[in-house]
């Protein structure tokens, strides 16, 4: 018996633990002990929803180049850069991904202006070396910030006259509320802050060079130990380069990635082929700032090969539709289980909520990114998930028809559960199995949903199934044990 | 004693009337369309639009004639949901991203678009081929795996093969009933292949599969128990032991589908209703299509196999 209240106990802090991680309003657990303001312990449980249930942007970009025309560091590097503008576009939960050998999948959940998205993602990096003369004492304070140069200036100017008038008015209409966005706290400042003007002319700072004109660069390191960047122009570069950096020796000139300033250095020398950026550069540092100098002089061009732009209250209606089915659909099992089966029912039922939790909990854990497919598949675990139950009430019945007293029908009853629970889920795990690795190919991503959370219900079911029900049977038969005895239809019977 | 595989005619005769006008259909629809379903934009590349307008103005010519301005000979246009929502899917060639921006603004010319209810999914032709490709191996791999699990499941029986192939066909059953239904509907209500219902059709090859092994399983146990009892009720009574427990897991499952249907969101309707009328006839089959078809192979009644094996025991004898 004591085995019994023992994992009595552990359902009920485990159920517990559930109900703590399921809640909506869970963030998880972040325990910062030294006090530098990063978590060393945390547990981070967020739902993530798919696109279909909280909108958003999801879109597939393939190289436009053959998978021989670049290296796997290239698209790396490509990746980086689009990761670098998704993440300033402000948006939660972005996910950038490699996948085979000249692909990148963007997922954004909850982007609110789609089409600027893409736009955003699909623009080859611009890479500028733009002068800082006369900034000395500011020129630091400006890295990381956002600026505004005379060729982003010229870029839009162009890029306004190819576009048809059409556009022109909902861009105008994003512009407003963009503001507004960012007072509500939740994005981060990067996203909307003003491009910065020159404080010395109140003009766009000055494009010297952009990033057509580098050949080359990779990190290094000197003979003291310290990490530099090493960069070789293009003769069109050393042209305009030359003559630029021997005029202005020994004032700032920044390197500029879309926007935002990388690095500030000062001119040492003039540089007509190349030269070096030194600096108290680590060795991530210094490898990040020559891959994106790099990625600025080599960018993959990426086109669409497939998207998918989910408007926001449809996925909000889709969330409430579920959640009613959901709803309608558990209590109409436990209303059937604990009808059908009675004592025996009503601990299936409890089981039932447990195994619900546990899985609720598992999908933040894991962590699985729950879609309209996703949900079914669980729903439909639940379904079967009282199937190992019946197995097991369905020859607690025929012993108790035997006249067999209830404890030992009930320890007859869950002897070959096991087997026979693992047995008839089998092949549905084993199709689950093939349909989650159909669902690694892109076009086919929302089966793999329904594979993932349909196999873990299925598996975690081997475990309420024999154990929380039989620890709940137990319980409520120790509560029970004299109506029980007397009272067969208390037993299902 | 209930007499359930001695009526085994009956059922056959049901299901011939479900899958020959099934079948029936389905050329029907090859002669037709050129082909067994519609595809949708998952194998075949394309772009969908479900659009929702705030208010009324939108009609099927004026969509038509939008979607015609950037090169769709022939958009599927339907109108979704009741007639005051103004809500339309409409189905075309692949388009860009900036293609399918410049349609919005088309569109909204119509009758202003309610952005935040748009969906709009755009596949291009080689992601198309890659899941088709992809279709193709699952269901091969699904194949293997489940001819597998009953070659394991019957791997120590006398006649294994003969389980084997009963379980199959009932399988087999179970699929061209919902090819069926899916045919019909793509022909009635436009409904299209993707690769949801490809996902339920290997669910229910699955649970199919599962159910008459189940069913099996008890008719291999009951035979040395039951020795001298006439087969069919050695079968009868295996069935009477299983049935309750399958319509009853069965049963939990369908609450959960129905409630789904009933309740859940429109773009999973046709998975779910598909995975419904496939577990249905999976349920179906394994108790009167599966069993009545071991036992009249038993009592020698299927032609063509028995025959030869008669001419087998023939020359054997001689």
């Amino acid at each position: 018996m004591s085995s019994h209240v023992r994992w009595l106990i552990f359902i009920l802090l485990l159920a517990l633990f559930c109900v703590w991680v399921a809640l909506p309003d869970t963030q998880g657990i972040h325990i910062d002990t030294d006090g530098d303001g990063t978590s060393d312990l945390s547990l981070n449980v967020q739902q993530n929803l798919g696109l279909d249930l909280v909108g958003g942007l999801r879109v597939l970009l393939q190289s436009q180049l053959p998978p021989d025309a670049f290296t796997q560091e290239d698209l790396r590097t490509t990746a980086n850069n689009v990761t670098r503008r998704v993440n300033a576009l402000g948006v939660g939960e972005a996910t950038v991904q490699i996948q085979g050998n000249n692909r990148i999948l963007v997922e954004l959940p909850g982007v609110q202006d789609p089409q600027q998205a893409i736009d955003t993602i699909q623009r080859t990096a611009l890479l500028e070396f733009v002068d800082f003369g006369g900034l000395s004492a500011q020129a630091q304070q400006l890295v990381g910030r956002k600026i505004l140069t005379t060729e982003q200036v010229l870029i839009q100017e162009q890029r306004q006259a190819n576009t048809p008038e059409t556009t022109l008015a909902p861009s105008a209409e994003t512009s407003p509320e963009s503001p507004e966005a960012a007072n509500n706290g939740e994005t981060p400042p990067a996203v909307e802050e003003q491009a910065l003007l020159n404080p010395a002319t109140g003009q766009p700072f000055q494009t010297v060079m952009t990033g057509a004109g580098l050949q080359a660069a990779a990190a290094g390191i000197t003979q003291d130990g310290r990490w530099e960047i090493q960069f070789e122009l293009t003769a069109e570069g050393g042209k305009v380069f030359g003559p630029f950096t021997g005029s202005r020796i020994g004032q700032p000139l920044a390197i500029v990635l879309d926007g935002i300033v990388l690095s500030a250095p000062s001119i040492q020398a003039q540089l007509d082929t190349g030269g070096v950026i030194t600096g108290s550069f680590t060795e991530q540092e210094a490898k990040t700032l020559a891959l994106q100098l790099r990625s600025g002089a080599l960018p993959i061009p990426l086109e669409v090969i497939s998207s998918e732009t989910v408007g926001a209250t449809l996925g909000q209606e889709s969330v409430n539709l579920s959640i009613r089915a959901g709803v309608i659909g558990v209590f109409i099992i436990l209303a059937f289980m604990t009808i059908n089966y009675r004592v025996p029912g009503a601990a299936a039922s409890l089981a039932l909520l447990v195994f619900i939790l546990l899985n609720m909990a598992l999908f933040k854990l894991i962590p699985i990114t729950l879609t309209l497919p996703a949900i079914v598949g669980f729903l439909i675990s639940i379904g079967s998930a009282v199937d190992g139950n019946i197995l097991i009430f369905e020859r607690l019945r025929e012993e108790l028809r035997a006249n067999k007293d209830i404890d030992a029908a009930v320890t007859e009853g869950f002897a070959r559960a096991w087997n026979s629970i693992r047995d008839s889920n089998i092949s549905t795990i084993l199709i689950s199995g093939v349909l989650f690795l159909f669902g690694q190919t892109p076009g086919a991503s929302v089966v793999s949903g329904f594979a993932v959370t349909l196999a873990l219900g299925l598996m975690l079911n081997l475990f309420t199934a024999i154990i929380v029900t039989r620890t709940f049977l137990y319980v409520l038969l120790a509560i029970f044990k004299k109506p029980a005895e007397t009272r067969k239809w208390l037993m299902g019977i | 004693m209930f007499t359930i595989v001695e009526k085994r005619r009956w059922y056959f005769l049901f299901s011939s009337l479900i899958i020959i006008p099934g079948i029936i259909i389905m050329i029907y629809s090859v002669a037709t369309t050129g082909r067994l379903f519609r595809l949708s934009i998952d194998f075949e590349g394309g772009s969908i639009f479900e659009l929702r307008f705030t208010e009324a103005g939108a009609d099927e010519s004026g969509l038509r004639a939008v979607f015609t301005e950037f090169g769709d000979d022939n958009p599927l246009i339907q109108q979704l949901g009741q007639a005051g929502e103004y809500r339309w899917s409409v189905r075309t060639g692949f388009h860009s991203e900036t293609e399918t921006r410049q349609i919005q603004e088309r569109l909204d010319i119509l009758a202003p678009l309610d952005r935040d209810a748009l969906r709009v999914e755009n596949v291009s032709a080689t992601i198309g081929q890659e899941v088709t490709q992809a279709a193709f191996v699952a269901v091969l791999v699904a194949a293997v795996i489940v001819t597998g699990f009953i070659i394991l499941a019957f791997r120590q029986v006398p006649d294994a093969f003969r389980y084997g192939v009963c379980a199959i066909l009932a399988m087999l059953h179970d699929v061209l009933i919902v090819s069926a239904i899916m045919s019909l509907m793509g022909l009635l209500f436009g409904w299209e292949v993707d690769a949801l219902f490809l996902t339920a059709v290997l669910m229910i090859v699955g649970f199919s599969v599962q159910d008459t092994i189940v069913l099996f399983d008890r008719i291999r146990e009951n035979i040395p128990k039951f020795l001298g009892e006439p087969y069919e009720t050695i079968v009868n009574r295996s069935i009477l032991e299983t049935i309750h427990r399958s319509l009853t897991t069965q049963i939990n499952v369908f609450f959960v589908i129905i409630a789904i249907m009933l309740f859940g969101g429109e773009s999973i309707k046709q998975f779910v209703f598909i995975l419904f009328a496939g577990l249905l006839a999976g349920s179906y089959s394994s108790i009167f299509i599966a069993v009545p078809l071991l036992v009249s192979w038993e009592k020698g009644e299927i032609p063509f196999v028995n025959r030869r094996r008669d001419l087998q025991t023939a020359e054997a004898e001689i």
